[in-house]
């Protein structure tokens, strides 16, 4: 089975952080046409399953190219580095004590007399360094520093993790 | 490439023989059965030209007395064996059912499934049992309509139905001996149905309200060129329109200067007066009412002050599937409203008024899911090449797995495209240890008791080895309807281990196969010639298939040897499906044929992967 092909090579790239979405909906959208488990309807139960793993496999490579912080783990792991696991920890202290600042804030933003603004601006300057972070990881990939392009892995699940907390929050102040 | 280059005549079935395939609409209200005819979708009607048939049924100390129109007539008389709205009983607990409070006048029992039965003349009966009537009420009406047999059909769920409420319509389909060529989430059918996705270069975005009688969802689609993918779906499986009914019944018994404890009757007939009213609004600006000796009016206004709360529990579900989609109201091209309860105009304005446009509702909100899932069914029976219409749809609620302390780790988010499979790790914690439990769950809440009990799953098998030496590997498979399937194996000795699988709400293969049989039984159908029947029409699928298969790539994938031991499979099997007249021997040579040909399969599909990401079709490679 022709399951083991790396994700960029399903997807026709080459293995780079830098990724066209347009690009990378049309190959998606062609691939399921032909291996969705929709187009082996009327075919036996082998094929069925088949189809099934295949498209799964699919899905599976989208998501990760698709996402900036799944993108980058995926990179390294082609690597030999994990850096999926959740306990995974920069060793930079100034930006360790800055989350420690950001979640404080986050927090706090329930007693703020305008809570839906102050969560914007915490969006907003999250949002910016996990940009920010991208870029730097780029740079280290692209010139081999995996090191250092592990430790910035680290900062993005920081701002990722940040980023679905401040929307869990807006939710949540939505529904009162 | 013409089949019958390759079938000997006579012998072959007929490759371009059409089809005959549904769409089901099993509605908590009322369903409906549609199919294709001169490619037009069309609802079909019943002998008096009915199109909805109630989802109702009557039970009396006999069985199942009457389906449909006959049985909602019971509805007042004899309420506790009148069995109406159990769509909102599939797959659930008897603790939600409990939770629906005085909602449905029926009495529960617990089976040892977890899974409630209703207490009727006729006995404990299941809600899937009830869903297996109607849906084999509207098989039967199709099969008049084509003068023959069912090839297979497409049924449809609400897109917020989690796994227990998916698996528990397709066993209903199962016990009334329906084909399911696949579950379809109702708003994508709806999408189908209204073809915004012809004469279309720019790929857009739209939005489909579905209020139907007892469920809402609210779904956002990214549509390309026949692509319908699904980027985020929400809503609530326990309100609709019934809810409208019951808030307007609540006032009136209020009016009235009723008790909060009726009986049965009192309780029907308040929610028929207060359904009336409702029904009666929707082109008047007041209704009188007239129950139980008391005369009053009721006004927009008053029903609005009544429903408000209600659409705007629907409204935080759209914009919070916005906000998953990652877009915001400008971003939505069209808005759909689909579901009978969106006739209510109240509805329509609200929407309209969080979308900041008018929705489409210019297709029966009644028979649009229906019609969609037809045009669905025609393509994957096969009757139409399906050009490229593909529906790529979305797990609607997270996967997640039991962890110490009772909380849940997530292993397949919500909103992940389906089909998705993903893996676990574990180890064993004990010396010896050979077996190992699995608590699956689906929700989003971080308590694994917030979250709804989907199965447990006993992994035994596993060889003894000191404490954490074991890895055992879990697979979660999520298919294209939405049903889970797990499968776990010991990777330092590569042993499978067994599963023993507990639904927690729903039937288990045992249960479903005993029902079957009564089924049966009690019917007028030959079981055995229906059975014997389905095989006949896979042996001649998979003949068909394999020599076609054989034809095209037999040269390149198969070495002589291989190729003349798959012939002689199918030689055999040919020759049982013309001779035999019992299903289980067919069954047998199918099942052994499909195991002597999977690695065929196996390499054809490597073949085709292959060439996909080479960017040529197989067809290329074999002339080169």
């Amino acid at each position: 089975m022709n399951l083991s092909s790396d994700f960029f090579e399903i997807f026709a790239i080459p293995a780079t952080w830098q990724v066209e979405p347009g690009q990378l909906d049309l190959r998606y959208r062609s691939l399921q046409q032909e291996f969705h488990p929709d187009r082996y309807a009327n075919k036996g139960a082998v094929e069925k399953r088949l189809a099934v793993q295949t498209a799964s496999l699919i899905n599976q490579a989208y998501e990760t190219l698709k996402s900036p912080l799944k993108r980058a783990q995926y990179l390294l792991q082609l690597k030999q580095i994990d850096a999926s696991q959740d306990s995974h920890i920069t060793s930079d202290g100034t930006f360790l004590m800055h989350q420690i600042e950001l979640r404080e804030e986050l927090s706090d933003v329930r007693n703020n007399e305008d809570p839906f603004a102050a969560l914007n601006s915490l969006r907003t300057g999250v949002e910016a360094s996990y940009i920010e972070q991208q870029s730097q990881f780029q740079i280290q990939y692209q010139s081999q520093a995996y090191d250092q392009a592990y430790d910035t892995v680290a900062k993005m699940q920081f701002s990722a993790k940040l980023l679905d907390e401040i929307e869990q929050l807006e939710v949540d102040l939505e529904d009162q | 490439m013409a089949l019958l280059q390759i079938s000997e005549p006579g012998q072959s079935p007929q490759p371009h023989q059409r089809k005959h395939a549904v769409g089901i609409d099993l509605g908590t209200t009322n369903s409906l059965v549609a199919t294709v005819r001169s490619g037009m979708a069309e609802v079909l009607a019943d002998e008096q030209g009915r199109e909805l048939l109630p989802s109702v049924a009557h039970y009396t100390s006999m069985g199942v007395s009457c389906v449909g129109h006959e049985a909602a007539e019971h509805n007042v008389s004899d309420p506790l064996n009148t069995l109406a709205s159990v769509k909102r009983l599939m797959g659930r607990g008897l603790v939600d059912v409990k939770s629906f409070g005085d909602q449905l006048p029926y009495e529960f029992a617990a089976d040892d499934g977890g899974m409630p039965k209703i207490k009727t003349m006729a006995g404990l009966v299941s809600p899937i049992q009830v869903s297996a009537e109607i849906l084999r009420k509207l098989a039967g009406r199709a099969e008049i309509a084509f003068d023959s047999m069912l090839d297979g059909a497409v049924i449809t769920v609400p897109a917020y139905f989690d796994e227990a409420q998916r698996q528990a319509t397709k066993d209903a389909a199962t016990l009334a001996g329906i084909k399911v060529l696949r579950l379809l989430n109702e708003p994508t059918a709806a999408a189908i149905a209204y073809g915004l996705d012809q004469d279309q270069d720019q790929e857009r975005i739209i939005a489909i309200y579905d209020l139907g009688g007892g469920t809402f969802d609210i779904s956002i689609l990214r549509l390309s060129k026949g692509v319908f993918e699904v980027l985020a779906t929400g809503g609530d499986s326990a309100l609709g329109g019934d809810d409208f009914d019951h808030a307007i019944a609540d006032w009136l018994r209020r009016q009235i200067g009723m008790g909060e404890n009726l009986d049965p009757i009192e309780q029907r007939t308040l929610l028929e007066t207060a359904k009336s009213a409702k029904e009666e609004l929707t082109v008047a600006e007041q209704a009188e009412l007239d129950v139980f000796d008391w005369q009053g009016t009721i006004t927009r206004p008053i029903m609005h002050s009544l429903i408000d709360d209600l659409i705007d529990k629907t409204l935080r579900a759209c914009k919070r599937s916005l906000r998953d989609a990652g877009l915001n109201t400008a971003s939505i091209s069209n808005v759909i409203l689909v579901g009978g309860s969106t006739r209510t105009p109240r509805v329509g304005e609200k929407v309209a008024e969080l979308f900041g446009r008018e929705p489409l509702c210019n297709l029966d909100p009644d028979q649009v899911v229906a019609m969609g899932a037809a045009l669905q069914a025609e393509v994957l029976v096969g009757n139409k090449s399906g050009d490229d219409m593909l529906l790529l749809d979305v797990i609607p609620l997270s996967l997640g797995v039991e962890t110490m302390g009772g909380l849940i780790e997530k292993i397949i988010h919500r909103n992940t495209t389906i089909p998705v499979a993903k893996a676990q790790e574990f180890t064993t914690f004990k010396d010896g240890q050979t077996a190992m439990a699995i608590h699956i769950l689906q929700g989003e809440r971080e308590l694994a008791s917030d979250c709804r009990s989907l199965a447990r799953f006993d992994l035994r098998g596993i060889p003894p080895m000191v404490a954490g030496a074991a890895k055992i590997r879990v697979a979660y498979q999520v298919d294209a309807d939405g049903l889970l399937s797990v499968s776990a194996r010991e990777l330092t000795s590569n042993v499978e281990s067994r599963i023993e699988v507990k639904p927690s709400y729903g039937l288990g293969e045992e249960e479903i196969t005993n029902m079957l049989q009564d089924s049966f039984s009690n019917a007028r159908e030959d079981m055995q010639a229906r059975a014997l029947r389905e095989q006949q029409v896979e042996a001649d699928r998979m003949i068909e298939d394999l020599l076609a298969a054989i034809y095209k790539d037999g040269d390149a994938l198969l070495d002589s040897e291989e190729r003349r031991c798959l012939k002689v499979a199918i030689e055999e099997l040919r020759e049982l499906r013309e001779t035999t007249k019992e299903h289980r021997p067919l069954a047998r040579q199918i099942e052994s044929v499909a195991k002597a040909s999977e690695e065929f399969a196996a390499r054809r599909m490597d073949a085709s992967i292959r060439s996909a990401l080479a960017g040529q079709s197989l067809d290329e490679i074999d002339k080169g």
